[in-house]
Parts: C-alpha cells; sequence; structure tokens
C-alpha cells in the first residue's frame, strides 16, 4: 500500500523499507519510523478506543506523554498491552491491534457509551454502584471490567528474560535534547564519568523534530555529530532507548534500557529489558518540556493533536497528518508550525485567541479567534472558529495541531517530596526543590529556546562537577522570547477533554467542584484526572487551571498533585528480573545432594536447601510407607542423615564461654572441654528465639549449631551482642554452616558403624553422651565428632570438611551395610524427634516461652543473659501457662492433627474454653498410632487427662489422652548405651 | 593417610561464552584469621611474614603462595594452593597461637575465576560493584544472585575471581552463565 | 539510600539489614534495682520521631559491622555513620 501522507525530508532511512500490520491490515513504514507515525504516513489517524466512552481517538502527541494511542503490540505470548504507538519502534514484522473495543475499531458497539456520557460523569461510579451490595461483584464489576478495559494480557508465560543492572558514574545527564549533549560534552571534556541516557532511540530531542539550525548546520545534524563525538569518549556511556524512571535517594535513579524492544525477539540469551540501578554522583536532569493542549468541545478527534507533534511528524518523519492543517494557538511557539508546514507545501490557517497574533504571509492567521466545536467522526473533517465579534466559521481540514504553551518536564524533580514554583512568564511550574545532587537545565528549567538549553546544559554540567574556568562560547542558535497568554480552555467548553486517557472533561471538573471536591487531590481522586498509565502529562495542567478559575484561587495556591516514579509504566518483568520460576531464589545443595538424587530420594526446600526428605525404595507406594520403614530402621538397627543445613557459628576467644553464657539462658561457663550442652537462646522480650548446641572443642574454642532456618537471624543477633553489647569481650565469631558435610548416624548399631571409620577409640567410655572432639576419620583426614542425638537412639554427629562430605557418605553406607543402615529424610527425621518429644520450629514458634516449652528452669538465675529479667515477668509465670506435653488418640484409629485445639472433655467447643493446641503431629511406627506435641494449660499437671481435640474448619473431633511428650524412651536410657 | 577422594564445589567444565570465560577454580585452600583482643600486633607480624603485608580495608595481598583480603574489622581471609597448603588453617594457628583465631573455610567456598573483554559488562548485571573503577587487589562483598560473594580483581585488567558460597556453587554457576551470555 | 560504611566508603543500604532505634546499645543493668522496669521499657518502648532518628544497621552483605546511622526519617539525609562497636565503648559498655 502507498504511503499516502509522507512527505519529504525527515531522518527515516527510505531505503529500508518495513512491512507491519494493524489490526490485520498490511502496511509499510521505514527504518526511523515509530508505529505511530507510519501508521499517520499511511493515513491511519484512528489507532485507538478511548478508555470509558469509547469515543475514536488518534495520537495527540509524538512522545512517550501519549495518552491516546495505546495499541497491543505484538502476538501470543508476547503480546504487550497499553503501547505506546509514538514510542513503539517499528520493525519488519511489527504487529499490532487496537484495544478496548467491541466489534471492529471504527464500528465499535460499545461506544453507546458515548451518548449516554450524561451518566458516566465524575464520581458515576461512586453513586450508582453503591447498592444493592451484592450486585457489585455479580452484575456491575464484570460489566465495568469488560466495557472499560484497556489491552489484555495474554496470560501465557513472558518467553522473554529481563535483566538487573547496576552502573556508577560521575555525572548522569538524563535526556539528550540540546541541553542534555551540550552538558555530557562539557563534562566528558573534563574527564568525568558520564552517563547520557534518553528515552528515544534517536537522541537530539527536540533538534530532530526542529528546523533550527546550531551553528552552521541543522540541529538533527549537529546532535547527531556531537552524539558520534561523545560515542568515541571511553569516559562516556550512551543509552539510547532508556527511560530514567525515577530518582531516589542519595543520586540513586532507576532506568530501563529496552534492549531488544526495536526487534522482532530478543537474540538467543539477550535480555528483551534491562532495569538499571544507577549511582551518580550529581545528576543534570535535561527531561525538556511537554506541549499542553487546550480544551474545547470534541478536542479529541484522530487528527487533533498538539502543534510541536504535527511538527515532529513533518520534520523527523516526513509525514502530514494531513494535506490541510489548521493550527489553534495562543503562544508563539504554535506558529513555528504553521511555517514549518507551510514551507512544506501544505495548507495551513492558524487560529490564535491573541488579537496581537503575529501574521504571516504566507498562510492566514485569524487573530482573536478560537476553536469552538470540531466534527468529523472517525477523524477530523472540519473546525469551528469563533471570530472576537461573535461571528462562526467552518474550516475544512483533517490535521489540528493544539498548542497551550509549554509546560518544563519537572517529574524527577518530585521524586524527592519537592514541588515545583509557579513561573507567571513560562505560565507553567519550573523546578523548584531538587532531588539532592541534581542540576535542571534547557527547556526542563523553563529555558525554552535552543540557545537557552545550549548554555543551561554546559552551565549545569560544570556547577555539578565544579568545574573553573571561562565558559567555552557555544555556537549559535534560536533565541526567541516565550511569549504566551495563558488559555486553558474555551468559553462555554463542555464535552471539551482535559485527561483523553481517562476520559476526563472540563464539566467533570466542575462538577467535581460543584460537590465538594477542590482540593487537588480529591480532584484528581474524584474524577481520576492524571490517574491513567500517562500520569496526565498532558492532562494536569488544564485540570487544576480549572479548578483554580472556579475557586477563584491562583493555580500555585490551587498546587500539584504528587509525581511518582515510574515516569513511564514499567513491564513487571523488568523488576522481576531474572529471578523468575526456578531462578526465583538460588538453591543451596548439601555435600550428599549427587549421592541422594542417586538414591532417588525426594527432596524438600528447607529456607533454600534442598534436603532429602524420604528415600523412596521399590514396591512402596506411599511417602508414609518410605518414612516408616527408615524409622523403624534406624531404632531397629542404624541409620543416617545428612544434618550440614543446621546453622554452625565458630565461636572462638578467651572470652567465648562468657559469651555463650550471654546469648544462651543456660550456663556454660563450666562446660568442659570435650563436652556439647544443648543451649537455649531466648529474646530480649524472654520468648525463646531459638535452641541448639554448643560444643566446646578447647577452652577457647566453640562450635554452636542453629535451627536451620534460623541460621542468619541467630548469626545476626550474636554479631549484635558481641559488637553492640560486650564491645570489649574478646570473642570472634564465623559462620562456618557450609564449610562442614555433617551427618547423623544413629541406632543402636551407630557406634559399630563409625568404629569401622573413625581413628580414635569412641567407646562408651572414651567417648560417652554428650562428648564432642577433633578426630580423623578413614587414616587421617581431620574431622570432628558430637555425641548427640536429636533421634533419641545412640547417636553420632559427625563432620569432615564439605570437600569430602561425598567420599564420606559412601564411605558410612558402605561401613552400615552389614548393620543394613538405611538413609533417612526429614520427615523420618520429624516423626524420631516427635516420639522423643524433642522441640523444634513448630514448638520455638515466636510466642512460646522456656517455661512453656518445659524448659523454666534452664533459664539461669545466676548470671546475666539476653531474655532473662523479663522472662521472670509475673505475667509470663502464671499457674495455668501452657506447658509442653504429648497427645495421643483413645482410638489408636484416629489422628490428632497439627493446629487442632484441645478442650475439656465435657466443656463447651468454643474459643474462650481454650485450653491449648497441636503444635506437631505424625504417626509412630514405633508406637503404631497417631502422636503429637501440644501446648496445653497447666499441662504437667494433667497427665493421663481424657480431652477433646476438634477444629471446627477441617471436622476434627476426637477424644485424646495427655501423656509425657516423651513418647519413646523417657529414661534416655538408648542414649547412653 | 586417608584414602577418601575430595569432590569439587560443583566440578563445571570451564566455559567461554562470546570473550568471557568463566572456569571453577578447585585449588585454593581458605582459612580465616580474626585477630584477638592483644594479639593485634603478633597478628599483623604474621601476617606480614606470611603475605608480605597486612591487607588493607577492601584490599587484597596477591602474593606467592599463599595471598590474603580483608574481610571485616581485624579480619581476614587466606588463601593458598590447596595441594600444599590443605592443612593452612592448621599451619596459620601454628604460626599465630592465641593471637588470633583461625577457622577452617576450605569447604565453605566455591571460586570462580572470570575473564575476558567484556567481563566488566558482565560484573555490571551481575552485582553491584564499581567494577570498571576497580584496580589489582581491590576486593569487594557483594550480593549476586542474592549470595554473599566476594569479588577479587585480579592483577589482569579483564580478570575476576568470586568466591561465593559451594552449596549454591550451581545457581551461582549457572547466574555467572546466564549473564555472560546476556552481554556476549 | 547509600549509606557512608565509615570503613568502606559508600554503599547501598540494600546491603544492610535495619533493626531499629539505636537505644538498643543501652541494655540496663540487670542488676539495677528496677531492672525489670528498665527492660520493659527496653525490650517494649521505642521513640517514632519524624526527623533525626539514631539507628542500628548490620552490613549483612559487606563485612558485618553493625553501624549506627543517624537518619531523617523525613528527608533520608544521613548525617553521620559510625561503628556501633565504637559508639557502645563510647558508651562504657567495656567493662
Amino acid at each position: 500500500m502507498k504511503q499516502k501522507n509522507r512527505i519529504d525530508g525527515g531522518q527515516i532511512d527510505r531505503d529500508t523499507k518495513l512491512r507491519f500490520t494493524f489490526d490485520g491490515h498490511v502496511y509499510h513504514g521505514h527504518a526511523g519510523d515509530t508505529l505511530a507515525s507510519a501508521l499517520l504516513a499511511n493515513g491511519v489517524r484512528l489507532m485507538g478506543r478511548s478508555f470509558k466512552y469509547h469515543r475514536p481517538r488518534g495520537p495527540l502527541t509524538a512522545g512517550s506523554e501519549e495518552p491516546n494511542a495505546l495499541v497491543q503490540l505484538r502476538s501470543r505470548a508476547r503480546q504487550e498491552p497499553n503501547t505506546r504507538a509514538t514510542t513503539a519502534e517499528l520493525f519488519d514484522g511489527l504487529t499490532a491491534t487496537s484495544q478496548n473495543r467491541l466489534g471492529s475499531l471504527s464500528f465499535d458497539l460499545l461506544a453507546i457509551n458515548d451518548r449516554v456520557s450524561n451518566f458516566l460523569t465524575a464520581g458515576f461510579y461512586y453513586k450508582t454502584f453503591m447498592w444493592p451490595k451484592a450486585f457489585w461483584e455479580k452484575v456491575y464489576e464484570p460489566i465495568i471490567r469488560r466495557a472499560a478495559g484497556l489491552g489484555s494480557l495474554s496470560l501465557q508465560d513472558d518467553p522473554d528474560v529481563y535483566d538487573k543492572g547496576f552502573l556508577h558514574c560521575d555525572l548522569l545527564i538524563i535526556g539528550a535534547g540540546p541541553a542534555g549533549l551540550m552538558a555530557a560534552l562539557t563534562a566528558a571534556r573534563s574527564g568525568a564519568d558520564v552517563i547520557l541516557a534518553d528515552e528515544d532511540f534517536r537522541m537530539g530531542g527536540r533538534l530532530n523534530s526542529e528546523t533550527f539550525a546550531i551553528g552552521d548546520e541543522a540541529g538533527a545534524d549537529w546532535a547527531a555529530q556531537t552524539v558520534a563525538e561523545l560515542a568515541a569518549m571511553p569516559n562516556v556511556r550512551l543509552m539510547a532507548r532508556t527511560t530514567v524512571i525515577g530518582a531516589f535517594d542519595h543520586g540513586t535513579y532507576g532506568a530501563v534500557e529496552r534492549v531488544s524492544d526495536h526487534i522482532a525477539t530478543p537474540l538467543d540469551g539477550k535480555p528483551r529489558q534491562i532495569l538499571w540501578r544507577i549511582y551518580a554522583q550529581k545528576t543534570v536532569l535535561a527531561a525538556g518540556a511537554i506541549e499542553r493542549p487546550i480544551a474545547f468541545n470534541n478536542n479529541d478527534r484522530p487528527g487533533i493533536m498538539t502543534a510541536s507533534a504535527l511538527r515532529s511528524y513533518a520534520n523527523r518523519f516526513g509525514v502530514a497528518v494531513g494535506r490541510r492543517t489548521a493550527i489553534f494557538t495562543n503562544n508563539d511557539d504554535g506558529h513555528r508550525t504553521a511555517a514549518d508546514l507551510h514551507a512544506k507545501g501544505l495548507k495551513v490557517t492558524v487560529i490564535d485567541p491573541r488579537p496581537d497574533a503575529p501574521r504571516s504571509m504566507g498562510y492566514e492567521v485569524l487573530a482573536g479567534a478560537q476553536v469552538t466545536d470540531t466534527m468529523g467522526r472517525l477523524g477530523l473533517t472540519f473546525v469551528q472558529v469563533r471570530f472576537s465579534d461573535g461571528t462562526d466559521r467552518t474550516i475544512e481540514c483533517n490535521a489540528l495541531g493544539v498548542s497551550g504553551g509549554w509546560n518544563p518536564n519537572v517529574h524527577m524533580t518530585c521524586h524527592q517530596q519537592g514541588r515545583p514554583a509557579w513561573n507567571d512568564a513560562l505560565a507553567a511550574f519550573v523546578p523548584d526543590a531538587l532531588p539532592v545532587g541534581m542540576t535542571v537545565a534547557g527547556a526542563a528549567k523553563g529555558d525554552l529556546s535552543t540557545a537557552g538549553a545550549l548554555l543551561g546544559g554546559a552551565t549545569a554540567a560544570r556547577t555539578a562537577l565544579g568545574l573553573k574556568g571561562r565558559i567555552p562560547k557555544m555556537p549559535q542558535a534560536e533565541d526567541a522570547p516565550v511569549s504566551v497568554t495563558p488559555f486553558w480552555y474555551v468559553e462555554g467548553a463542555s464535552r471539551a477533554w482535559l485527561d483523553q486517557q481517562n476520559d476526563v472533561t472540563v464539566k467533570d471538573v466542575k462538577l467535581s467542584h460543584q460537590e465538594g471536591f477542590k482540593s487537588v487531590e480529591h480532584l484528581k481522586r474524584y474524577t481520576t484526572l492524571g490517574m491513567a498509565t500517562d500520569q496526565g502529562k498532558t492532562a494536569n495542567m488544564g485540570g487544576l487551571a480549572i479548578m483554580a478559575e472556579l475557586a477563584g484561587k491562583t493555580i500555585p495556591e490551587v498546587g500539584t498533585t504528587m509525581f511518582r516514579p515510574p515516569y513511564t509504566p514499567v513491564a513487571i518483568g523488568a523488576l522481576g528480573g531474572r529471578h523468575r520460576g526456578q531462578d526465583f531464589h538460588p538453591k543451596r545443595l548439601t555435600p550428599t545432594h549427587a549421592w541422594a538424587e542417586e538414591q532417588g530420594a525426594v527432596f524438600v526446600e528447607v529456607g533454600n536447601w534442598m534436603r532429602a526428605q524420604w528415600f523412596p525404595r521399590a514396591g512402596e507406594t506411599t511417602w508414609r510407607e518410605s518414612v516408616d520403614r527408615e524409622v523403624l530402621a534406624t531404632r531397629g538397627s542404624v541409620g543416617v542423615c545428612d544434618v550440614t543445613t543446621l546453622g554452625k557459628v565458630d565461636v572462638q576467644g578467651a572470652d567465648a564461654a562468657a559469651f555463650l553464657n550471654m546469648i544462651y539462658c543456660n550456663g556454660f561457663a563450666k562446660l568442659p572441654v570435650g563436652k556439647v550442652r544443648y543451649g537455649l537462646m531466648l529474646r530480649e522480650d524472654g520468648i525463646a528465639m531459638d535452641d541448639g548446641t554448643a560444643a566446646r572443642m578447647a577452652d577457647d574454642h566453640f562450635v554452636v549449631t542453629t535451627t536451620t532456618a534460623n541460621a542468619l537471624p541467630v548469626y545476626r543477633h550474636m554479631e549484635f551482642v558481641r559488637q553492640c553489647l560486650v564491645p570489649d569481650m574478646d570473642v570472634q565469631l564465623i559462620s562456618t554452616t557450609e564449610a562442614w558435610a555433617q551427618y547423623a548416624v544413629a541406632g543402636p548399631n551407630a557406634r559399630r558403624v563409625l568404629e569401622k571409620i573413625v581413628d580414635q577409640d569412641i567407646s562408651n567410655d572414651a567417648f560417652p553422651f554428650m562428648a564432642c572432639g577433633d578426630i580423623t576419620v578413614c587414616g587421617g583426614l581431620r574431622a570432628r565428632l558430637f555425641r548427640i542425638s536429636f533421634s533419641g537412639e545412640l547417636a553420632y554427629e559427625i563432620a569432615v570438611p564439605t570437600a569430602y562430605g561425598d567420599a564420606l557418605i559412601r564411605r558410612i553406607m558402605d561401613a552400615g551395610a552389614e548393620f543394613d543402615i538405611t538413609p533417612y529424610g526429614t520427615e523420618a527425621l520429624g516423626v524420631m524427634r516427635m516420639e522423643k518429644g524433642h522441640a523444634a520450629g513448630n514448638e520455638l514458634n515466636g510466642t512460646t516461652t522456656a517455661a512453656n516449652l518445659g524448659m523454666g528452669r534452664m533459664v539461669s538465675t545466676m548470671k546475666d543473659s539476653i531474655g532473662a529479667v523479663l522472662s521472670r515477668r509475673e505475667g509470663m509465670n502464671q499457674s495455668d501457662d501452657l506447658r509442653a506435653v504429648g497427645v495421643k488418640p483413645i482410638d489408636l484409629a484416629d489422628k490428632v492433627p497439627a493446629g487442632a485445639h484441645l478442650m475439656a472433655a465435657d466443656g463447651p467447643v468454643a474459643a474462650a474454653h481454650d485450653q491449648g493446641y497441636v503444635t506437631s503431629a505424625c504417626y509412630s511406627p514405633n508406637l503404631g498410632h497417631h502422636i503429637a506435641l501440644a501446648f496445653l494449660k497447666d499441662g504437667s499437671n494433667r497427665i493421663g487427662e481424657i480431652m477433646r481435640l476438634v477444629s471446627p474448619l477441617t471436622g476434627v473431633d476426637v477424644d485424646v489422652e495427655i501423656c509425657s511428650a516423651h513418647f519413646i524412651d523417657p529414661e534416655g536410657e538408648r542414649l547412653r548405651a | 593417610m586417608h584414602d577418601l577422594t575430595p569432590t569439587p564445589a560443583l566440578g563445571a567444565a570451564t566455559q567461554t561464552i562470546g570473550t568471557v570465560t568463566v572456569a571453577e577454580n578447585t585449588g585454593v585452600a581458605l582459612a580465616s584469621v580474626a585477630a584477638r583482643t592483644g594479639g593485634e600486633n603478633t597478628c599483623t607480624k604474621v601476617l606480614k611474614a606470611v603475605l608480605g603485608a597486612v591487607p588493607d580495608v577492601g584490599r587484597t595481598v596477591l602474593h606467592d603462595p599463599e595471598a590474603g583480603f580483608w574481610m571485616g574489622p581485624d579480619q581476614w581471609m587466606i588463601g593458598a594452593p590447596m595441594d600444599t597448603h590443605e592443612d593452612i588453617a592448621d599451619q596459620l594457628k601454628a604460626k599465630l597461637g592465641d593471637a588470633a583465631s583461625v577457622t577452617e573455610q576450605s569447604g565453605a567456598w566455591v571460586a570462580f575465576d572470570v575473564t575476558g573483554e567484556r567481563m566488566p559488562d558482565m560484573c555490571e548485571i551481575l552485582c553491584n560493584i564499581p567494577i570498571r573503577k576497580m584496580v589489582a587487589g581491590d576486593v569487594r562483598r557483594t550480593m549476586i544472585h542474592q549470595l554473599g560473594c566476594f569479588v577479587i580483581r585480579r592483577a589482569a585488567y579483564d580478570h575476576i575471581r568470586i568466591l561465593g558460597p559451594r552449596a549454591s556453587a550451581k545457581s551461582l554457576h549457572h547466574a555467572l552463565i546466564t549473564a555472560a551470555t546476556s552481554v556476549a | 539510600m547509600i549509606i557512608d560504611h565509615p570503613l568502606l566508603g559508600p554503599r547501598d543500604s540494600a546491603e544492610f539489614t535495619y533493626m531499629g532505634d539505636a537505644r538498643l546499645i543501652d541494655r540496663p543493668d540487670p542488676d539495677g534495682a528496677d531492672a525489670a522496669a528498665a527492660f520493659f521499657d527496653y525490650a517494649y518502648l521505642r521513640d517514632n520521631p519524624a526527623g533525626w532518628h539514631r539507628e542500628l544497621w548490620f552490613h549483612e552483605a559487606g563485612d558485618r559491622s553493625w553501624l549506627v546511622v543517624t537518619r531523617n526519617t523525613l528527608t533520608h539525609e544521613i548525617s553521620k555513620v559510625e561503628l556501633a562497636r565504637e559508639v557502645a565503648r563510647a558508651k562504657g559498655r567495656s567493662k
């Protein structure tokens, strides 16, 4: 198809023809086009339907501030909704579809909303759908969702990958227009490390869209040459297609680089986008300015756009939006569009409400006139103009450029709570309080001329970097003064759109005021002005101006709403980066992982650790069969379990024992060398924090273990005590969790197995219960042995340097073969600790005290320790406090599930009569029935009591008997065997 | 002499992606040294004797056969070839006595050597370190794929050594290869 | 936020773990006459100032130092960063 609106000129590559489709129709454009410019070149002005009223819409702008031309880009899994056609870079094979329509784009069945718009005004949803309540979910919401959506998601996994990265620089420059380029040049020539970021794929900013000269050359050429010079400098990083999305604390900036969005699919292994965190010593914001529209009736028809957008399409992209163009402007800049289009041979009429509007020899200027209405169902065909004497005239045209003046782009200056200041000469807000380290230059600062931008850029860079000496001479450039007469909306305008993305009209703002929502923050939320994905970049000023007029205040008195990151929408994938699916977080593998995989182990994630949960054998069909076998085999002969994941902290120093006395509630000072002791750590409020063992390897050396889950917080806590509470104790802490492979070998034959491996005498006399020591294994490998038991059996934990972990497990299995040694996983481990009545995470759950756990007497009164004082509070020492007990079912077939609550056998079942709750439960293969650990009020005095265990939620109601938590070997004879 | 065979943290084959080569280094024995109260002078003397100098804050002393870097206040990591120094902790303890706490660390870490022209680009999407400003011997503790790692800038301009938690060697290697592919 | 570590220089706050009020260094005397009341205050009562606040940060992904950071909670301005161990010593916790 012919590109009927393509005209000469522009920075597109006419030799590269790109094929693309929009709503299934095939079109052609060129490299350097955006989707919007290519569509306009093909005469397509209608690109979408509006959010609420489904009004036909085309692009309002040629940039990222675009509210209207939102399309669904790409297809299938890569389909991305709400993509601005004005920034989407054209590539060969691009497919786009329009969104928010029912039927075709030109015949949208929901356009009926436009006819009933009298009912859909501000606050409509609040007022209408309040009643009846039940209707909301079932009736209203589905209808509204269908009607008032934007684009839709593919509902498939995103096939692309995203990276996150970190950059450091002396000077970050945001925006590569004349100010940004000159700032970059100035800074780079001084030797500073510079990052120049621009959201556009072509650097140069407005220079690419204007016909201005800089020195002897065209502005766009000067920009290209400057970019080339910067690109050749090693201290400069040019980042095109990169949107700085937020200014965060202390010179930290977020930026999204669109690495692959300009090609059909990313190259293999390459990211689609990178979310950069940029650490900048200083920043120059040169983000330019955004032209604002004027509100008049039906100002939203396709073909109506900002005057500067018309200029961009003509000068940069070689596109005439219409052959006959009208310009409606209140300032001199609007006349530039007229001049440029006229120079390209297009017919132009200027409508300027100022009686003293500048005249032209080339085209018609209607001074003192206003556009009062427009016509054209799917695109502009006529504008209606009213003169100051009250007479009307209709002008035939298919493009209308509107200019209400320019708003400096202050967005990023406000991310650290700064508010802009009003500037009367520009009739706009300009930056005031700035984030630390930021300087603003060029149009973003209010210097709207090219010469002002160049000088401002150089000055800002010099100020930021503290450069001395005379400022070099700037090249000659356009330096026209700003001449603007504030003009926000045409008298009598009603269905005049302020926020085209959220369909907010002048009438809505008036209604908001009338109904008492007068503050800007209320106005915003009541009308949704500025709350769409464009954050009202083209809309907010008009709303503020009208609210100011209605309130009889000035615009600065009314104030602005907050600007917040991100500057433009960010794909959720970019925020997630590589941390998706399997890579959501790293995995920690134990030294036996490869061996366990060979055994067919089923793994479970604990923290980030992958632990063997059980080891199924042929013929076993349920996990219970495997677990029961592992438990019985261990208690019957011997089992082995990888316990490497327990946190380990090396505690050394002359005051190591005194330090442990401080962090554990029980005493450690008198623990002999070569012995292990169980230790309970409390929080300062007296609640149990963690438990573990401390093994005294030498007078000045302990090895402390923590639970797997708490390894990190406990280490942090220990460092806090060491550095902040006892700063001069001679104690050093090193986490050694991963330095040692550690295995529990448990069961009556444990010693017989280890005797074949350990080089030293480990007989009961030489190495009794709770002994520990440095040993060697297999003929001389350094190792550690601890005679501790979580299972309640004769047991050891043996540790070797991690690199030997794989070899050791295989050696243990060989040595244990004659005893049918059985590897067991975390499930069997759990069953055995419950059978033995040992507390674990379910019991140390952040609400329980040492007394609750039945360890109240462990809290030493002979010494200070963290939590000791508050553990003695009256409220935590009541006679009916919870105590750890065992629970078994009366009917041995019943389960006694965790989470169920204990009630008196004959009392009411109600929360008010709650007696306690089950924390851990399992089937005990040794006892042949289910067992549980529980906390029960005054539990230690209620052994033998029959109670009801209930869980109304899951339908549990069983009779149980309270018993000792030590179901197996209560005297501990096995441990000491 | 024992007859157990050590296994490498990962056993990954050396891979070159574009200009970047990622190689597991299984030959480093490690031990940490933390000065005790009153032992600072002895500690300084021993470290000087072993390394030639005491590593300053954020710095590595690249010495042969032992090298060392600063881990924290009064705390250093000492490394040496595994072949000759598997008992590095014992060797250091013998020299330091009560002047310092010595902890064997060989099993706690996996080491990867990353070399090549685009190593700095790769670093930028891996971790928050100013890689282009780092000079030979600089060391930073940083997070790579949520894992606490040490990154040591070695003598060659395009060479870093990464020490990461051994148990996560596979995840860390995957992150390195992914990043190398991304910048290749 | 950037925390200017006294030893390591500027580091991103993401490398740190936050704990809260630096008054946690002032652990009461457990043998004091009013120990129970003092510990109650210590464990539970915190000021929540809109403005300058001294707080504890742990350099978990760094050198494992606890720091006392003086930060304005309204602006995030950081005026001072000290090693908590030095602060504790200065407060006489050395005995």
